[in-house]
């Protein structure tokens, strides 16, 4: 009897404990103070977004966002006068937004839309990039707007606001459509190719991106009207002004004078590595408008215009 | 870190609360204003999961009898040995290749090589995947009860004059397989949990529901708590099915694997 009380004694302290390490809140160490001590920053990237963030193979990552990022964090050894070592981190659709709060990533370069639901967790550093969806389908399908699209297989990636917007769009114009979820960006792209689907819906870089590597591009063709406007940015940690204002200072550099426009010309419009395809997108108004007015706003704001 | 459950009373579309948080899953009992709320979704999710591990058992319980017992034939006709090859075969193909990796090739590469294939939506394609996954494994747990027989029940059976398929439906297979019901529990319990993977597919069961929930409300917690509950509920419920199957079809003293009594 004795040995059962005192080893439950032990176990109810050893809950208590773990209760109270877990409801104490997470020490928002400013992420400078992270990096001074480490003299390292953790970089989230992407595997294959479009020109904004993909794998080059063997552990490299390259893109839009990715040069920004370094341009960063160039700047940051300036500001704290010491080598930094970037680590990069590949993240997924899922997991972005919790390994930025935990304090895994310190900064995501990817495909992240700043919308007022992620404002509850993160913060973005100003729109570098807005996004247009559209609909890519077969050059021989036929279909050009999505009224087209009634009864027909719709695919788009888990986890991403795509769905939710392919939801609203069903609910709003009356068109009923079969949805297939890919479970990453290259998966769903197979589904088109494979004919599973007859469109792919998703951010117009990603499609743009995943035509130019696909085995024949000019099967590819992306059409419609614009489903949605979301403002694409670099996403940080919450409540800490010190990082976000070195973060945007940056970039709004950039923006001013000129190198942001070069970057857009270097990786949307001229050939990219790996394979030396050229993705092909224009530089739509709306991320004129934005390098021309640096803003944080959230896709709700875009949509109200 | 207070939990939000009231996230499942929202609405998908508009994110604003449903009343009574049923919008259309029981449309004549609690009007909601007819748009589907997170937990509408969780639950035609969990049907979704539902429907392919029960269709998946099936397929796996029947093609693993099946194969299980022809590995126990005796070796006796050129017939019996093709066949005893066959089940073999059969068993360290879907025993040796993982379980995602099989979906994948029934889903992208089978339906390139047999066209008709293709017309079958994902829900049948992943059922057959994971139904041959499993029933690999039960070929074995059933070849494992039929050989923790003693000899003298074959010999006996033959010594009466039954024939081979006789001797396998009235003697041996209802005593086996009344000795391989935990582990076909066990493999019961294990496709529930199993059919998670047909979200690679784009079957929309728990798994991608949780994902796709997880990215739109920002709500980890509650949505993974969710649906934790209800893998286990499942499971449990499965478990407990298999104990009454296996009350149901107890005959006292029928089983006596280690009984001297029985010649071995």
């Amino acid at each position: 009897m004795k040995t059962s009380l005192s080893f439950f004694k032990i176990s109810l302290s050893g809950l208590l404990i773990t209760n109270l390490l877990m409801s104490m809140p997470s020490f928002a160490a400013g992420t400078f103070d992270k990096i001074s001590a480490s003299k390292s920053i953790t970089m989230g990237v992407r595997d294959s977004s479009g020109a904004l963030s993909y794998t080059l193979g063997d552990g490299k990552y390259t893109g839009y966002h990715v040069e920004i990022c370094k341009r960063i964090i160039s700047d940051l050894e300036k500001t704290l006068k010491t080598p930094i070592q970037i680590k990069y981190q590949a993240v997924t659709s899922q997991n972005r937004i919790p390994l930025v709060q935990n304090g895994t990533v310190d900064i995501e370069c990817g495909s992240t839309t700043n919308n007022a639901t992620r404002q509850k967790d993160v913060s973005f550093a100003v729109t570098t990039y807005v996004e247009e969806v559209r609909i890519a389908v077969k050059a021989n399908s036929g279909i050009t707007s999505i009224a087209q699209l009634n009864g027909k297989k719709v695919a788009t990636t888990t986890g991403t606001t795509s769905v939710q917007i392919l939801r609203k769009n069903e609910r709003a114009t009356g068109v009923n459509f079969d949805e297939v979820f890919g479970k990453d960006h290259a998966d769903s792209f197979l589904l088109l190719e494979s004919d599973r689907a007859d469109a792919f819906v998703m951010d117009g870089s990603i499609l743009a991106g995943n035509i130019a590597m696909a085995k024949n591009p000019k099967d590819f063709r992306i059409v419609g009207e614009v489903l949605s406007v979301e403002p694409i940015a670099i996403m940080i940690r919450k409540d800490d002004p010190q990082f976000k204002a070195a973060v945007d200072n940056t970039i709004k550099g950039l923006m001013k004078d000129g190198s942001i426009a070069k970057m857009y010309q270097q990786w949307f419009l001229e050939p990219i590595p790996p394979k030396n395809t050229r993705v092909g997108l224009e530089l739509s108004a709306n991320t004129k408008e934005a390098w021309a007015n640096p803003n944080d706003k959230p896709a709700e704001e875009y949509a109200k215009k | 870190m207070a939990l939000e459950f009231g996230i499942f009373c929202k609405s998908t579309i508009e994110e604003e609360f449903a009343p009574k948080c049923f919008g259309t899953t029981f449309p004549n009992v609690f009007d909601g204003n007819g748009d589907t709320t997170y937990l509408d979704w969780l639950l035609s999710a969990w049907g979704w999961t539902l429907s392919v591990a029960g269709l998946a058992l099936l397929i796996a319980l029947l093609v693993g009898l099946v194969v299980g017992t022809l590995r126990t034939l005796p070796e006796s006709s050129w017939f019996n040995r093709l066949l005893i090859t066959l089940a073999n075969t059969w068993v360290e193909i879907f025993r040796n290749i993982p379980v995602l990796v099989q979906i994948f090739l029934w889903y992208h590469v089978i339906p390139m090589l047999v066209p008709i294939l293709k017309g079958l939506p994902a829900y049948f394609l992943v059922s057959i995947a994971l139904g041959f996954y499993t029933s690999s494994r039960i070929a074995e747990q059933v070849k494992a009860g039929i050989q923790s027989l003693p000899k003298g029940q074959t010999l006996a059976a033959m010594a009466l004059g039954l024939t081979t398929t006789q001797s396998y439906r009235f003697v041996i297979l209802p005593m086996a397989l009344r000795i391989v019901i935990p582990p076909l529990t066990s493999e019961s319990m294990n496709i529930i949990k199993n059919s998670s993977v047909a979200f690679a597919v784009s079957v929309s069961e728990l798994t991608l529901f949780a994902m796709q929930a997880q990215e739109e409300t920002s709500k980890g917690i509650e949505i993974y708590l969710a649906v934790t509950i209800m893998y286990m509920i499942t499971a449990l419920a499965m478990n407990r099915l298999m104990a009454w199957v296996e009350k149901k079809t107890r005959v006292p003293g029928f089983i006596a694997p280690n009984n001297p009594a029985g010649a071995h």
